[in-house]
């Protein structure tokens, strides 16, 4: 794996694609479907979001005309790579019912192998997350194991920051370091493009020595690390800073009933973030009643059912679960993972539907002394 | 027990404890002991307090009697408990009966002369007070708590 | 592409057969399971664990093991009515089978405790998730100072495992007299003859040595968070405090995010848990 910096040009691209579908990869990325970008099976070049980007800001999403021929000129979407990896809904086992006995089979059908293409870097920490959730405890999920572990992996670094980015604060990106089988920066000219990448695997090594591609020249690397680095330069700001601990700190700062009176509570951002694991589960039997099945589906943080305990919910009202997201994602997710729930991608600022960002309630929250106040909850403590 | 004794027992009682060495002396002085047989009444619901008392061992049941329903038992009280805060409020009546319920020695404070005292020396009154005042807040908690029907099947 | 340890249970989402051996109807709402696996070894348990209980076709649920550790061929569930799959696990007849995933989660300190003074709290159906430690106790009495079981049900016919109190009145006493039992009701009936009141008023008479005491509570939560409060006035260190705490409990691996209590994901982390742990959180409105 010793190569260094190359250089691809698109007709390269199509025989990665071609090498990885040779290869018995379902290829996946970017493209253009009711008015987003999402995550799709790519067929050809064509299918890229070729001339597209993305306008986003709290609350919004459009898709515009760059007026040239870039092929990943946007930044992310509503998908994320999680829902091909922790799929949105699985079933987890069968019970069949028959002669007084009982069995259970789980899900039989292979894990799909995938190559995902495109995959920007706060994404690559979005999946370095979920690993930890889902593999780095004393128990493994075995369906996302079976397709994490046979997943190949093209970044494509942002050469441009969306409104809603803040990658840089949480150092998820915009460079893709780590975690990848191969990463590319895209060189956009007028109606051309071609890519400078970089080797992250052996198995990288392999499908690169399958495709046309040639050394970079330096000048080529360093003109494509100034692209990202403008990128890094253009964003919005977190500060990370002993976060956890002014969280922890803030649990009854009056900020919280300011965002909660905005807030619907309708979940879009636990379903656009792409670490947001939480799940529950179904249980149907068929109309015989002789077979059962279980399937877990993607769930919210934010609906009633979710803490319920016999008797009602323990975060009954939209404070509690805002407040419960967003400590989770930015505070008690380091205690549980050992890193942040966040990867700065922006989603969830973009798919609010009235905007809420994330980045601005943290800041409003940095008054840490008031902490003790509690509103409206005066006049009971010692009558 | 002797009246050094009773001192010393009186000062290591969590309700007592850390009184003046002469309010304890007083009070040692005036301890009544009393061992009640099973079935006894230390006091029955509409008398006037008279006493409180010290439970050094033994089990008291405090009733109230409600028609056709015969005694229904709130509470009982036990080895530790003081009992009878009602005594620091002349002219109280007492609005439960306590009866015994398993062989309890007990040491019995006259009240009228308590209050005298309290009345005469304001720390001693005010260092009573408290006392009985946690006393109080700990029944009430109790109360509290037992409305909740915390085992009960939820709503 | 990435190589993977390999996992410790190969889908801990799968649950296997269990067949009923024995019900046991302990009071109006409260039955006790005997189950019995259809295949594979037994399952192998620490106190305080528990299991996820399926019932075919209506779902599952979080019990703790009520049963003996060294009797792991017979797994010991004792289920109060709440919901509807705990109704459909009360109403299971001899013979019926369910699926059992498990055992999950943290346990007593039972080890921490040795040459302490045990003080058990329970309150309602939190008796019989420390009646496993309880057997364990009894099992290693001698490695053990004094032991106190403080039991508080709603009325005398609430209380759980009546015959068994009897004989641990006697078998898990430290000296002869002790009365290592302590059972109060909040409403007496009947014949009633023991004590009336909150089970923290049994707290302030023991006799232990506060700093080599461990104490072990469940029961509802308003109800540990006093009974902590009283267990800390008689000088028990607060790293000597533990609970088992309750919450919506899905996947008892982690994966599913509902049972989070601050940091703790009380599936993976607890459900025993010291209480230094959940002290910030306990009091905290619907965190």
């Amino acid at each position: 794996m010793s190569k260094g910096p190359f250089k691809l040009e698109r007709a390269g691209l199509l025989q990665l694609l071609q090498a990885l579908k040779t290869q018995g990869y379902l290829t996946l990325g970017p493209t253009v479907r009711e008015g987003a970008i999402v995550y799709d099976e790519l067929h050809r070049l064509e299918d890229l979001p070729i001339g597209y980007t993305d306008h986003q800001e709290g609350g919004s999403y459009r898709l515009e005309q760059r007026g040239d021929g870039a092929m990943f000129g946007y930044n992310v979407g509503p998908h994320s790579w999680k829902r091909f990896m922790h799929p949105p809904i699985l079933r987890l086992f069968r019970a069949r019912q028959a002669n007084g006995d009982l069995e259970f089979e789980s899900e039989g059908e292979a894990a799909p192998k995938y190559a995902f293409i495109g995959v920007r870097a706060c994404e690559l920490q979005a999946i370095r997350v979920q690993d930890r959730v889902f593999l780095g405890g004393p128990y493994q999920d075995p369906h996302y194991k079976a397709r994490r572990e046979q997943v190949f992996i093209v970044a494509v670094n942002c050469t441009q920051a969306g409104h809603t980015c803040f990658c840089a604060s949480v150092e998820s990106g915009p460079r893709a370091q780590t975690g990848f089988d191969l990463a590319l920066t895209e060189v956009v000219d007028g109606e051309h493009s071609y890519f400078v990448g970089e080797v992250g695997s052996e198995a990288g090594a392999r499908l690169l020595d399958r495709v046309a591609h040639r050394a970079a020249q330096e000048a080529e690397w360093n003109q494509a690390l100034a692209l990202v680095d403008r990128a890094a330069r253009q964003m919005r700001h977190l500060d990370t800073q002993g976060l956890k601990e002014r969280l922890y700190q803030s649990l009854e700062h009056p900020r919280w009933q300011v965002v909660a009176n905005r807030c619907l509570s309708c979940g879009n951002c636990t379903q656009v973030c792409p670490t947001c694991f939480c799940t529950s589960v179904e249980d149907h039997t068929d109309l015989a009643g002789q077979v059962a099945e279980r399937t877990r589906r993607w769930d919210s943080c934010f609906t009633a059912d979710f803490s319920y305990l016999h008797g009602g919910s323990v975060r009954v009202s939209t404070l509690a679960r805002y407040r419960q997201w967003l400590t989770h994602k930015l505070a008690s997710w380091q205690d549980q993972f050992g890193l942040l729930g966040c990867v700065g991608c922006g989603r969830c600022i973009t798919w609010c539907p009235v905007g809420i960002d994330l980045t601005e309630e943290v800041a409003a929250m940095n008054d840490v002394q008031t902490g003790r106040f509690a509103p409206k909850e005066a006049g009971g403590a010692h009558v | 027990m002797s009246k050094a004794g009773l001192e010393h027992y009186l000062n290591e009682h969590p309700f007592f404890r850390g009184l003046r060495p002469k309010d304890l002396a007083w009070l040692a002085e005036l301890a009544e002991p009393l061992e009640c047989e099973v079935g006894d009444y230390l006091y029955r619901e509409g008398e006037e307090s008279r006493d409180f008392y010290l439970i050094q061992e033994g089990l008291v049941r405090l009733e109230i009697h409600a028609p056709g329903q015969g005694d229904l038992v709130i509470q009982t009280v036990g080895p530790g408990d003081v009992l009878g805060w009602s005594v620091m409020i002349p002219e109280t009546r007492k609005t439960f009966s306590a009866r015994i319920f398993q062989a309890t020695r007990l040491l019995a404070f006259d009240a009228a002369s308590v209050r005298a005292r309290a009345e005469q020396d304001h720390h001693f009154g005010y260092e009573l007070c408290k006392r009985f005042s946690r006393v109080i807040g700990e029944r009430l908690q109790a109360t509290r708590l037992r409305l909740l029907d915390l085992y009960g099947q939820p709503s | 592409m990435v190589s993977l340890p390999s996992p410790i249970v190969v889908d801990p989402m799968r649950p296997r057969p269990f067949r009923v051996a024995r019900v046991m109807r302990e009071t109006a709402d409260v039955v006790t399971l005997e189950l019995e696996a259809q295949t594979g070894p037994p399952l192998r348990f620490q106190p305080g664990q528990f299991t996820m209980l399926y019932v075919f076709g209506v779902g599952e649920v979080p019990i703790s093991i009520s049963g003996d550790p060294q009797k792991p061929e017979r797994l010991v569930h004792t289920i109060r009515k709440v919901g509807a799959v705990t109704e459909a696990l009360c109403n299971l007849r001899k013979g019926a089978v369910v699926g059992v995933r498990g055992p999950f989660g943290s346990h007593w300190p039972l080890e921490q405790a040795r040459g302490h003074d045990v003080v058990m709290v329970a309150g309602g159906i939190g008796l019989p998730p420390l009646r496993p430690a309880i057997y364990h106790l009894l099992h290693h009495r001698q490695d053990y100072g004094r032991v106190y079981l403080l039991y508080g049900a709603r009325t005398p016919r609430d209380l759980l495992f009546p015959e068994e109190l009897k004989r641990w009145q006697y078998t898990l006493s430290h000296a002869p007299g002790a009365t290592p039992v302590r059972v109060t009701v909040d409403r007496a009936e009947g014949d009633w003859d023991g004590a009336v009141g909150l089970v923290t008023s049994l707290i302030a008479p023991l006799t232990i040595d506060p700093s080599r005491t461990t104490a072990l509570m469940v029961g509802p939560e308003v109800m540990m968070r006093f009974t902590i409060a009283e267990l800390r006035k008689r000088g028990i260190p607060e790293e000597n405090l533990y609970l088992s705490m309750e919450r919506n409990m899905k996947c008892a691996v982690g994966f599913c995010g509902h049972c989070q209590l601050g940091p703790h994901f009380v599936c993976r982390d607890g459900p025993v848990l010291a209480f230094p742990q959940v002290r910030d959180w306990m009091t905290r409105k619907e965190v």
